[in-house]
C-alpha cells in the first residue's frame, strides 16, 4: 500500500471524510473514489451504481465499491440528482484503481446546492485529516 | 476434511500452550458462584444396547412402517432413493452441513457443490445457484426480500395464496419485523392463482407464485411475467416439488429473476419434515444479491482447475450489518445428495421418473372419482391434486393409517377453511397400480 506522501491527490478537486472526491464541471459535479480509497481497497471487481434519474441528499449512501477483499459503501459528497453514471465501470471496475480521476469516476451529479461544495475538504485539509 | 476426537495427550499439549494444568483451569475467568456445582438433573447413562432398545422403542411410536403407501404431497415427497445414494454421501469427508470453515483445503467438498450448483442452474434454466438454504421457505424469504431490497419505494410483496401455507409464514416471519408485508393473490376457482387480481396490486416489490402450485395446479408463469415486467418489479418462482421439471418447462424459461425450491425430492429422506434443502437461484444481474455460499471454479497458480469460496466479500464477517442475509452456511450434505441424486438419474432419467408420477397421478385421479370423490379443478396438474370426499371419508382415513399403513390424502380444512372436505392427494413413482386399485376399493 502506498505511503501517504505518495498518494495522488490533485488540486483541482474536493475530498470527502470518506475518502471520495467532486468536481465541478460546467453545471456538472463530477464524483469518484480517490487514491486512498482505490488503493486501501485493492483490486476493485464490482461497481454498484445508482441509476440515472436518482435523487441523493449530501452524505447519502449511493452504491458500493466491491475489492477482492472487502465491500465498501460510497456516500455521495453533494446533493442533487444523478444524471450520468460510469457505465464503463460495469465491464471494466479496474478501471477505478487505474485511473480513479479520469476513466475511474462513479457518476454526474445535477447539484440542488452548489454551495455544499464549500464544505468538502481541499487537498492540504484532506492530507492532514489522513495524518491524523 | 476429518472430524476426531482429541485424545488426553492432545489436551494435555494443548493445556500446556495455554499455561493451564486441567481443563477446569481455562474457566477460572468466571465467578464462581456463576458455576454450577451439583450435578445435573439427568437419567443414568445407558449402555449400549439398552440405549439402542429405547431409541428404539420411541421410534416405534411414529408412525412409519416400512411398507407403507403414501398418497401425500405438500411439499414433503415419497421417492425412491437409489442405493448409490446413501453409500457415497456416506463417507465421512461430507458428513457437515457447512461448507469447510477453511474452503480451499476441501476442494473435493467444493467440487461437489460446484456440480450441485451447475446441476441446479440447467434444472431450473437460471444463470447461477447458491450452495443451498435450509428448505424452500427460507429460500423463498430470502428471495422476497431480495426484491425488497432492490425497490426502496415499496414495502410489500405480493405471494400468491396457492404458495404453501408454511412457505408463506416463513415469508412473514423474516420480513414483518422489517417493516415489510405480504399482500396475498387469491386463487380463482379453477384452482390458480389469480392474475387480474394481482394486476390490480400497487406498491409491490416482487411478485412470488409457485408452480406447480400448492393444489398441485400448473401455473401460467408467462402471465405473471408479463405483470412483473408490466410494474416493473422482479418475478420470483418457488417449487416444492423439484422433479416436476423433468416434464415442464424451468422457470428461466419464462424469465424469472428468482427461483426458490424445495430439493427433497432429489434422493433426501422425508425425514418426518425435514432437513430439507433449500435451492436458490437467480438471473447474473443479480449474482451479487444473492445471499448465502456460492463455490466458484478457478486457476491455481499452476493453471490447474480449483474450487474456491466465491463472493464471500458480500457475507456477514465482512460486511457486518450491512450483509444481504445473516446466512453464512447451507445445507451441505443434502446438497451433495441432490448432486449425486441429479447424477445418478440424469437428463433421460428425470424426464422418466416425473412421467411416471404424472402418469400414475392420472390414473389415481381417475380411480378417485370412480370411487366417489369429486374432483376440486379441472386443470392441468403434476403429481398431486385436489378432490372433494366422500361422506365418511376422514373415518376410513384414519382406520387406513392404523390398519393398512396407507396415508390417503391430506385434509386442506387447517389452510383453507373454505374448502371443506377437500384432500389433496398425490403420486410418485413408489405407487403402483395395485397399490392405487387397493386404495379406490378401500375408499369406496
Amino acid at each position: 500500500m502506498k505511503e501517504i506522501n505518495d498518494l495522488s491527490l490533485p488540486d483541482d478537486v474536493k475530498y470527502t471524510k470518506s475518502h471520495e472526491w467532486a468536481k465541478l464541471s460546467g453545471d456538472i459535479v463530477i464524483i469518484g473514489l480517490n487514491d486512498y480509497a482505490q488503493d486501501q481497497l485493492g483490486e476493485i471487481v464490482f461497481v454498484e451504481l445508482p441509476e440515472t434519474g436518482d435523487t441523493f441528499s449530501k452524505d447519502d449512501e449511493f452504491g458500493s465499491v466491491e475489492s477482492v477483499k472487502a465491500v465498501s459503501e460510497i456516500y455521495i459528497p453533494i446533493s442533487g440528482e444523478i444524471v450520468e453514471i460510469n457505465e464503463g465501470l460495469e465491464d471494466a471496475p479496474e478501471l477505478v484503481n487505474e485511473s480513479c480521476y479520469d476513466n475511474g469516476w462513479l457518476v454526474k451529479v445535477k447539484p440542488e446546492n452548489i454551495s455544499e461544495l464549500d464544505d468538502l475538504m481541499d487537498k492540504g485539509e484532506y492530507l492532514n485529516m489522513l495524518k491524523g | 476434511m476429518r472430524y476426531l476426537p482429541h485424545t488426553k495427550d492432545d489436551i494435555k499439549s494443548m493445556l500446556k500452550v495455554a499455561g493451564q494444568e486441567n481443563l477446569d483451569d481455562l474457566f477460572n475467568c468466571i465467578p464462581d458462584d456463576l458455576k454450577i456445582t451439583e450435578s445435573l438433573d439427568l437419567p443414568q447413562s445407558l449402555s449400549e444396547w439398552e440405549l439402542n432398545s429405547h431409541m428404539e422403542e420411541l421410534a416405534s411410536l411414529n408412525i412409519a412402517c416400512k411398507n407403507y403407501k403414501c398418497f401425500m404431497g405438500a411439499g414433503s415427497y415419497d421417492h425412491y432413493i437409489p442405493a448409490i445414494i446413501p453409500y457415497l454421501i456416506s463417507r465421512s469427508e461430507f458428513m457437515t452441513a457447512y461448507t469447510p470453515y477453511q474452503p480451499e483445503v476441501s476442494q473435493g467438498t467444493l467440487q461437489g457443490i460446484y456440480e450441485f450448483q451447475t446441476m441446479v442452474t440447467e434444472l431450473l434454466g437460471m444463470d447461477i445457484a447458491t450452495a443451498s438454504h435450509y428448505d424452500c421457505g427460507t429460500a423463498l424469504a430470502e428471495a422476497c426480500l431480495i426484491a425488497l431490497r432492490q425497490n426502496k419505494k415499496a414495502n410489500k410483496i405480493a405471494v400468491s395464496a396457492l404458495t404453501h401455507p408454511s412457505h408463506r409464514q416463513i415469508i412473514h416471519t423474516y420480513i414483518s419485523p422489517a417493516g415489510y408485508e405480504i399482500v396475498e393473490i387469491p386463487y380463482t376457482k379453477e384452482g390458480l392463482t389469480d392474475v387480474k387480481a394481482l394486476e390490480a396490486m400497487d406498491d409491490i416489490a416482487g411478485i412470488a407464485v409457485q408452480s406447480p402450485n400448492f393444489f398441485g395446479n400448473i401455473e401460467d408463469l408467462s402471465a405473471f411475467k408479463a405483470v412483473a415486467d408490466a410494474k416493473k418489479v422482479l418475478f420470483i418462482t418457488s417449487f416444492t416439488e423439484a422433479l416436476a421439471f423433468g416434464l415442464l418447462k424451468n422457470p428461466g424459461s419464462f424469465g424469472a429473476d428468482l427461483v426458490a425450491g424445495e430439493g427433497q425430492s432429489l434422493g433426501i429422506a422425508k425425514s418426518f419434515g425435514g432437513p430439507g434443502l433449500g435451492l436458490l437461484a437467480g438471473t447474473k444481474k443479480q449474482m451479487r444479491n444473492l445471499p448465502g455460499r456460492l463455490i466458484g471454479k478457478t486457476k491455481d497458480a499452476n493453471g490447474d482447475d480449483g474450487f474456491v469460496l466465491t463472493l464471500a466479500t458480500r457475507e456477514q464477517h465482512i460486511r457486518r450489518e450491512k450483509a444481504s442475509s445473516n446466512i453464512c452456511s447451507n445445507n451441505g450434505l443434502n446438497a451433495m445428495t441432490a448432486a449425486v441424486y441429479l447424477a445418478t438419474v440424469g437428463k433421460i432419467g428425470i424426464r422418466e421418473i416425473a412421467q411416471q408420477n404424472h402418469d400414475k397421478a392420472v390414473y389415481l385421479k381417475a380411480s378417485l372419482e370412480k370411487a366417489g370423490f369429486e374432483s376440486a379443478f379441472d386443470t392441468p396438474f403434476f403429481n398431486e391434486f385436489l378432490m372433494k370426499a366422500p361422506a365418511g371419508f376422514e373415518q376410513k382415513r384414519a382406520a387406513l393409517i392404523n390398519d393398512k399403513c396407507t396415508f390417503a390424502g391430506i385434509c386442506l380444512d387447517k389452510f383453507y377453511p373454505e374448502l371443506k372436505h377437500h384432500y389433496l392427494f398425490c403420486a410418485t413413482e413408489t405407487i403402483s397400480k395395485k397399490d392405487i386399485d387397493q386404495l379406490a376399493k378401500e375408499v369406496q
